[in-house]
């Protein structure tokens, strides 16, 4: 079966955006083939810097016919009935039609049949809209026909484009469209510099050979083997160990045709900037990797550079002019880093009270000074030495204002370290200035020395009720000031580091010290702690519905009692007695929630012992009291597996009172007597959890 | 080229430098300017670019622009860093199909030879927020150094551009560094002359970085500049009302004259930024009176007769 070749040939594409691109011009052309009943083989795309290729192979050369049968009017029926479905169907007269008898009459049936068009003709078609509504993430028009709001949009100017059809042994058909006359046929261009001229292809196979020999790989994954393989080689043979970077490795890969590794180097001398700033100044600005030492696993004064062309002179006019703008780099980065550590960080302080953090939120140093009294508080509740934390927190931002970090923005928290240890603070205050702002998402490390840890809760708490204070939540998919990211940062730093923090009674004081805040905000801030616990459990696989049945208890705001009662909780519904409690309570509650609907009462209040009637009543009320007190006794130690031990005895008691009494006794008192026993079933077990809550 | 002395050849003389671009951007039809005769912190600022690529009139023009930038003061110290550099720039509307071509050709001219640099169009969406303006292009990078700018406007002061011109912007100070293979800005040979004859950026320049350094951190005198942004922004817009014909917004008759103004609030704004007496939200508010007057420019000129199509 024919197979088409399709080559989107364009200025150069940025390299963070040609996977995706690729990706979605294999699902666009696939996606519309398939609805046009095309069903094919296989499908490959691939992007360069200058180039998106698509191959799709086995695919039919002709759509299948489409026999179509319509049902038409009654015989007999309106004259214009009749013209309309003759119009509709193509038919010339009615002796075209059948007739065809049902239980309501005899009806004029057209039997049609579309014929399947050449898969040519649908390419044809289809190719040019979805080049036109390609979802390139910013597009734009250009040249003389851009004068027209109707202009082709693209990425990049689009130049020219390959499209061929056909079977291996046979010439392949262009498939023809007009695109705003960007030419559509056989010829591609080879590399830029070293191989720019026309090329004539026919098939994929004979592409991808084609510019091979004219220095393009098309294949993005053949390029980042050829830069990794060749720069491991290159730093390998000189003792040295390249330090490999992904994501550096897919920018540079969409950044050359013709990847050449070749290797650089600098000033020894630049070895005293530490080694992120060496790494973050050469990747960030010249898109080289940097390289260590393996014994030592310091960076060594080498880089690797991959350049796109295969130079006259071997590379070493490309190496000169990359080392010298690493120079002039990184003598700025010395710079920049010397100038800091003549300034101590504290005497940075006071510049923070020209910068505003949020107009409704105050100056930064408005918010250092929050920072700093909230972590003093904290400290004692998590155990952390309280001088330390009140030092940490207040140099923790000031790098902020260093001249590194201005440079490069990623460097914040680290540069902070090397300054704090540089002016002889303890390393745990140095550690705080890089580890308060940990963990940044699910999978970053949380910082385990107390220090650290309690200026990371300050840190993330004002935020959370700073924003919460101004009414600055997320809503939907827009959190701005990552308020999710925080409240998780701050069940993460509790629960790993079994942290016994009551979060309502700290925001409410750490409220107080703000404008806008009122009581009703903290029980809005738990409620959102209570939905990110909920994802953090999913996402480990954890039971969430049992997070709200620990909240629903309300006054919880310890999380790590929460979590701790949650797994238990957790642990006693996967057992039988657990189950069937479950279920007997939930029993309870409906029977409860029909009664006291349809009285419009509650039946709370304890019930009248001298009413029992029934042996399974009494041994119920007896097991309600004594697991009552000895859950909540188990409660107050924070045993909550002994609460369940406990919960486990009422489970009999109470498939014993379903079996054998019928609640709705004829007797009213008797019933009511009842209900109330129902509904200390229901207070029982609140003890440990809102079972109304759980689902089955 | 050959038949050039030695002391005007581009990889020799800075001036030898400004004019192998200047001759090579003539022949492919450029009208070549001379820098605008006002203070402007990029040479997109030039009525040259910022007007004239508005409208569905061709144009084709290169200049050099000096390019003031008063917070990039170093007082001469930074072998790199200048609050007064030039800026060659070229524009085209609409933009050519071999746009890409021409910059490497004019590479060639002024002696970066492709066979043996690394040069390469690297991401680099531009966009003015004092302008109102924005386009999509490149970074032009020559062995890891970025040379140029390389745009196609879409939209500037606020309008559309229809057609869309290609906008090339050198950096000649560090192309010439690279070509003359010095690294440091002030020696840089600007003459081409050698022993006592030899005229060097320094020169030429130090002594200027030295005293507009002063002058931009520590001594321009900000009440003065605040007043000069209020009267330039309230004569931009008097300008601009005054200007449309008869009243009637259907021509207009001094867009020019009141981009002036646009120019000098912006140039005025960033003195008082290098002063650091415009707080960071105070600063917003600025740009946005700036981009207001730069768009209410660009709609009076595409009512003017070279930004119309009458």
């Amino acid at each position: 079966m024919p197979d088409l070749l399709l080559e989107l040939f364009s200025e150069e594409i940025p390299a963070r955006m040609q996977a995706k691109a690729a990706e979605d011009l294999r699902r666009m052309v696939t996606d519309r083939l398939v609805a046009e009943g095309l069903v094919y083989e296989g499908a490959k795309a691939f992007a360069t810097p200058r180039r998106l290729t698509l191959t799709v192979h086995g695919i039919p050369a002709r759509q299948s016919d489409l026999k179509q049968e319509r049902k038409g009017p009654r015989v007999g029926g309106a004259e214009a009935a009749i013209q309309g479905f003759l119009k509709a169907t193509g038919l010339n007269s009615l002796d075209e039609a059948k007739i065809q008898r049902d239980p309501k009459g005899d009806f004029y049936i057209a039997l049609t049949e579309k014929p399947g068009k050449p898969t040519v003709d649908v390419l044809a078609e289809i190719l040019p809209i979805i080049i036109r509504t390609f979802p390139w993430p910013k597009q734009m028009r250009w040249g003389a026909a851009s004068a027209k709001s109707s202009a082709l949009t693209w990425v990049r100017p689009l130049h020219s484009i390959v499209a061929t059809f056909g079977i291996e042994t046979e010439e392949p058909e262009v498939v023809q469209f007009d695109l705003s006359g960007v030419s559509v046929g056989q010829t591609t261009y080879g590399h830029r510099f070293l191989a720019p001229d026309a090329i004539q292809v026919r098939r994929f196979d004979d592409y991808v050979a084609k510019l091979q020999s004219a220095k393009v790989v098309l294949d993005p994954e053949r390029r980042k083997e050829i830069i990794l393989a060749d720069a491991r080689q290159l730093t390998f043979a000189q003792g040295y160990e390249l330090v490999e970077d992904p994501a550096l490795l897919d920018e540079v890969a969409g950044l050359v045709e013709w990847p050449v590794v070749l290797m650089g180097s600098f000033d020894k001398d630049f070895l005293s900037i530490p080694d992120e700033v060496i790494r973050a100044t050469i990747r960030a600005n010249q898109k080289c990797f940097v390289v260590r030492d393996p014994k030592t696993q310091k960076l060594t004064n080498k880089f690797v550079i991959t350049a796109n062309i295969e130079a006259s002179d071997g590379g070493t006019a490309i190496i000169a002019g990359n080392e010298r703008v690493i120079r002039a780099r990184l003598s700025d980065a010395k710079f920049f880093y010397e100038t800091d550590l003549k300034t101590k960080l504290e005497s940075r302080l006071p510049k923070f009270e020209q910068i505003v953090f949020h107009e409704k939120l105050g100056t930064q140093a408005a918010r250092i000074a929050r920072i700093e009294k909230l972590a003093a508080e904290i400290a004692p509740l998590v155990g952390a030495d309280a001088t330390k934390t009140k030092r940490a927190a207040q140099l923790a931002k000031t790098d902020l204002l260093t001249e590194v970090v201005g440079e490069f923005p990623e460097l914040q928290g680290l540069m902070g370290k090397y300054y704090a240890l540089a002016q002889g603070e303890d390393a745990a205050v140095a550690a705080a200035s890089e580890d308060h702002y940990k963990p940044q998402g699910p999978t970053d490390r949380v910082p385990s020395d107390l220090v650290s840890v309690a200026v990371a809760l300050a840190d993330k708490l004002d935020t959370l009720v700073g924003f919460w204070a101004i009414d600055e939540k997320p809503t939907g998919s827009k959190d701005p000031f990552a308020l999710r990211r925080a409240a998780l940062g701050v069940i993460r730093l509790i629960i790993e580091n079994n942290l016994r923090l009551k979060l309502k009674s700290v925001a409410l004081s750490h409220a107080s010290t703000m404008t806008g805040y009122d009581e009703s905000k903290p029980a809005d801030l738990l409620a959102f702690f209570a939905d990110r616990l909920k994802g953090q459990l999913r996402d480990q696989g954890a039971r969430h519905d049992l997070v709200d049945a620990v909240f629903a208890l309300g006054g919880q705001d310890d999380l790590l009692m929460v979590v701790r009662r949650v797994e238990a909780l957790g642990k006693f519904l996967d057992s039988d007695d657990g189950k069937n409690l479950l279920a007997g309570t939930k029993r309870a509650n409906n029977i409860l929630a029909i009664e006291e609907k349809k009285e419009k009462r509650k039946f709370d209040g304890a019930p009248d012992a001298a009413l029992f009637k029934l042996d399974e009543e009494k041994a119920l009320a007896r097991a309600i009291a004594e697991v009552g007190l000895e859950a909540s006794a188990a409660v107050a130690k924070e045993d909550f597996a002994g609460a369940m031990t406990a919960m486990a005895k009422l489970r009999p008691a109470v498939d014993a009172f379903f079996d054998r009494v019928k609640v709705n006794d004829d007797d009213a008192a008797v019933r009511e007597n009842r209900l109330k026993l129902l509904n200390e079933i229901r207070a029982a077990t609140r003890a440990v959890a809102d079972f109304s809550k759980i689902q089955d | 080229m050959d038949s050039l002395p030695p002391h005007m050849r581009p990889e020799r003389s800075f001036q030898g430098f400004i004019l192998a671009l200047q001759r090579f951007w003539a022949e492919q039809g450029c009208v070549i300017l001379q820098p605008y005769d006002m203070e402007m912190g990029a040479g997109t600022f030039h009525p040259a670019t910022t007007l004239r690529a508005l409208g569905p009139k061709p144009w084709k023009a290169a200049y050099v622009q000096p390019s003031r930038r008063p917070k990039d003061g170093r007082y001469g110290e930074n072998p790199n860093r200048l609050q007064h550099y030039y800026q060659f720039q070229v524009i085209m509307k609409p933009s050519p199909a071999n746009l890409q071509d021409l910059y490497l050709q004019s590479l060639k001219a002024i002696g970066i030879d492709t066979a043996l640099h690394d040069v390469r169009f690297v991401e680099d969406d531009w966009e003015s927020p004092t302008l109102g303006a924005w386009g999509l292009g490149w970074e032009c990078w020559c062995d890891g150094m970025e040379v140029s700018q390389f745009t196609y406007f879409q939209q500037v002061a606020g309008v559309e551009c229809a057609p869309v011109a290609g906008e090339l912007t050198y950096g000649l100070e560090r192309l010439a560094m690279y070509v003359q293979g010095v690294d440091r800005v002030y020696d840089l040979n600007f003459n081409g002359r050698d022993g006592a004859d030899k005229v060097t950026y320094g020169d030429v320049f130090l002594q200027a970085e030295q005293e507009y350094s002063r002058h931009n951190f520590e001594h321009a005198d900000t009440a003065m500049l605040f007043e000069q942004f209020k009267m330039a922004e309230a004569a931009c817009k008097k300008y601009l009302d005054a200007g449309w014909k008869g009243g009637k917004r259907e021509e207009h008759l001094m867009a020019l004259p009141a981009y002036d103004q646009c120019i000098k609030a912006s140039h005025v704004f960033n003195l008082l930024d290098a002063r650091g007496v415009i707080s960071v939200t105070e600063r917003q508010s600025y740009i946005m009176r700036v981009r207001e007057l730069a768009k209410a420019c660009g709609e009076a000129w595409v009512h003017t007769e070279a930004g119309s199509a009458a």
